[in-house]
């Protein structure tokens, strides 16, 4: 214990950006030896795709060596880059502590995002394993806004998220592809790129007014009331779009364009973050809180529940839809069975494992289910064993989540960290 | 009319129960009225009518000449009439600052824009509220717990912390439902200095519901006596206090057979 402590307090004094440094190194080290010397020596068959926990769990004899890349690529090189970096990092950290905060923030997502950039690009498999747990993460902030801020348990997440889906996807067919339900392209194709987050925007205010059917109700209702009220409406629309053949029905619908990259994605879901956390951070939304907490004191302090709760619905819904049609546009098809009931353990699962009212606990629930889904997937049905335990064992030691009632503090997490100023 | 709040003739029915019946009310600017009677003579009810959780069936509410019947709670507390309840109703996960601040939320004007986008104005308007309840914090002696989760704090804090509340949504009135409930006799002696400074400070109408008699007769200078949802006396606190029906009110009457 006390060795870890002292180890861990070893790189006490390593900023943000030196971390980032690390992982820079390690993402250049896999990317130049990793195939061609390290897993080549090892005996790997190919680079670890998810730090070797696909190798591990198919072939045992792979362990040793699988281990050993990720001491090798990973975790020596990021710790001591990270720890011996440090005198040219803090004082950039220090420099850009002076700056205004956005633009510290915004420097250190361009980093950020180009390590994340270079470490998915050296396997397709990762960059859309990055793309789906980037929308995940929307879809987990959003529906924290309901479920966590809000505190109404409402299961129609998937509901918003097919509305979205479905109606960015009609309008980009509609208008930037030839296809065959919907006929020529009215606008050119070269638009499209540019033309999208429109179309994000529109199936995210469709989802939006959707939400409205839930959040009517929940004026009168709450709990297990509202979750059957919500549970139905998820499947509304899903039975709704089986019965359309418009837009194929059952069968589902292809060919969206690929105009979700990595970088749209990453752009959407920061902005994401961004709005969420201004929003309940401020007074405005905090009244969110003061309404799950308590109605009638909150009426009598003057706060419009009524128009709270439909915010925290259509606001919470805005952003499913746009989770949606990042979601259809990354995988080019979608049905209605993947909105179902599925779909809603698995978001639910997600926010209530990261933790509830926090969005740093939304982030590192939506990754660990995630990472933990695709890490876990060579042990087939066990997977859904393992990861419900993971979920179990969670509630009872944090009831309310991992990370819950935490907020971001984005100055303290950028700041330089001199010996100095932790003497203070 | 220069009363301040007028109730008239109000009287509310819960099914066939008659909760309230007949009631009047008419509080001066400045003014401290009481309200005593029995457990369930309905004195909480008028509290709830008058907020405007319930809407009475019967009868008029005005507030500086203005019908307030019929609005809603909150925009009923926006124009000015600020309350505690009888059993804390603090929000469990918040923090003492954010109690006040929520308690400004009718004078937020940056709009869902604002707050999404964090502008300036939004900015600017946050940290003008968050001054003011320090402020607040400051006079209701509770400025070291600012970021405790209120659940955290004694009861008598707890109290505070939700005088402070009410008094953040600027109100013309405050209603007090039992704001000694629960409290020692030192806490009591607290209390009764709290009001008076909150009355003196904020030239605020007070309207307040308690038990303990020596806390009614030394704050109000106007006292009711409801008994099953009816007036059975009013006036001074000397009046009251040898009042035979409110004495039987209270005490039963002697049985002498």
């Amino acid at each position: 214990m006390e060795i870890a402590r002292k180890f861990i307090n070893m790189f006490s004094n390593v900023p943000i950006l030196g971390w980032l440094l690390g992982i820079f190194t390690a993402v250049l080290i896999e990317y130049y030896w990793g195939y061609d010397y390290i897993s080549y020596y090892l005996g790997l068959p190919k680079i670890p795709v998810l730090f070797g926990a696909l190798i591990m769990l198919k072939e045992p004899i792979m362990i040793p060596g699988a281990i050993g890349y990720d001491l090798i690529v990973y975790v020596i090189p990021i710790l001591l880059v990270a720890k011996a970096s440090n005198f040219l990092t803090n004082p950039v950290a220090a420099i850009l502590e002076k700056t205004p905060l956005w633009m510290s923030s915004i420097i250190h997502l361009v980093c950020f995002y180009g390590v994340l950039h270079l470490w998915a690009g050296i396997n397709d498999y990762r960059v859309l394993i990055v793309k789906l747990t980037l929308i995940s993460i929307i879809l987990t902030i959003s529906i924290n806004v309901i479920n966590g801020y809000q505190g109404e348990f409402s299961c129609s997440h998937p509901g918003f998220m097919a509305i979205g889906a479905y109606i960015s996807s009609i309008i980009t067919l509609y208008f930037f592809v030839n296809d065959k339900t919907f006929g020529a392209a009215v606008l050119s194709p070269a638009l499209g790129p540019w033309l999208f987050p429109f179309a994000l925007i529109a199936g995210g205010i469709a989802a939006s007014l959707g939400s409205l059917l839930v959040a009517i109700p929940s004026f009168r209702t709450r709990g297990d009331y509202l979750a059957i009220i919500s549970l139905a409406f998820m499947f509304i629309v899903k039975s709704a779009v089986e019965n359309l053949n418009v837009i194929g029905g059952a069968r589902g619908m292809g060919g969206q364009p690929d105009y979700a990259p990595l970088p749209v994605i990453f752009i959407w879901t920061m902005l994401c973050i961004w709005i969420i956390h201004n929003f309940v951070t401020s007074i405005m939304g905090k009244a969110l809180n003061a309404v799950r907490d308590d109605e009638a004191a909150s009426e009598s302090m003057t706060v419009k529940t009524r128009k709270t709760k439909m915010t925290a619905f259509t606001f919470g819904a805005f952003w499913a839809g746009i989770a949606g049609g990042l979601f259809a546009h990354v995988l080019a098809y979608i049905n209605p069975g993947m909105f179902s009931i599925n779909r809603l353990a698995e978001i639910l699962a997600m926010v209530y494992f990261g933790g509830l009212n926090s969005i740093i606990g939304s982030i590192v629930g939506a990754v660990s289910i995630n990472v933990l889904g695709e890490a876990l997937r060579p042990l087939e049905l066990f997977k859904w064993i393992i990861i419900p335990l993971i979920l179990i064992f969670v509630m009872i030691f944090r009831p309310y989540g991992l990370i819950s009632f935490k907020e971001i503090n984005a100055k303290r997490l950028l700041r330089s960290k001199h010996k100095r100023e932790q003497g203070v | 009319m220069s009363a301040l709040l007028n109730v008239n003739k109000m009287t509310h029915f819960f099914g066939g129960l008659r909760a309230v019946y007949n009631y009047n009310l008419n509080i001066e600017p400045h003014q401290i009225t009481g309200l005593i009677g029995p457990n369930g003579a309905g004195k909480t009810t008028i509290f709830n009518l008058i907020t405007g959780v319930y809407t009475p069936t019967q009868g008029s509410i005005t507030l500086e000449n203005e019908n307030i019947k019929g609005l809603e709670t909150n925009e009923i507390a926006a124009k000015g009439l600020g309350r505690t309840f009888q059993n804390l109703a603090l929000w469990r996960h918040m923090n003492v600052l954010d109690h006040i601040k929520m308690a400004h939320y009718s004078q937020l004007s940056y709009g869902l824009i604002g707050a999404f986008l964090n502008t300036r104005k939004c900015r600017e308007q946050e940290s003008q509220i968050e001054e003011n309840s320090f402020r607040l914090l400051e006079l209701f002696d509770i400025k070291q717990h600012a970021d405790q989760i209120v659940t955290n704090l004694s009861y008598g804090a707890q109290r505070r912390v939700e005088m402070a509340r009410a008094m953040a949504t600027k109100p013309k009135i405050l209603f007090l439902d039992e704001p000694t409930a629960g409290m020692t006799p030192d806490e009591l002696g607290q209390m009764i200095k709290i009001i008076r400074q909150v009355h003196q400070d904020f030239d605020v109408a007070i309207f307040l519901i308690e038990h303990r008699m020596k806390f009614v007769m030394e704050l109000c200078q106007h006292i009711q006596t409801l008994v099953f949802g009816e007036l059975i006396a009013e006036g001074p606190p000397e009046e009251i206090q040898n009042n035979p029906e409110v004495i039987e009110a209270y005490l039963g009457k002697e049985d002498l057979s």
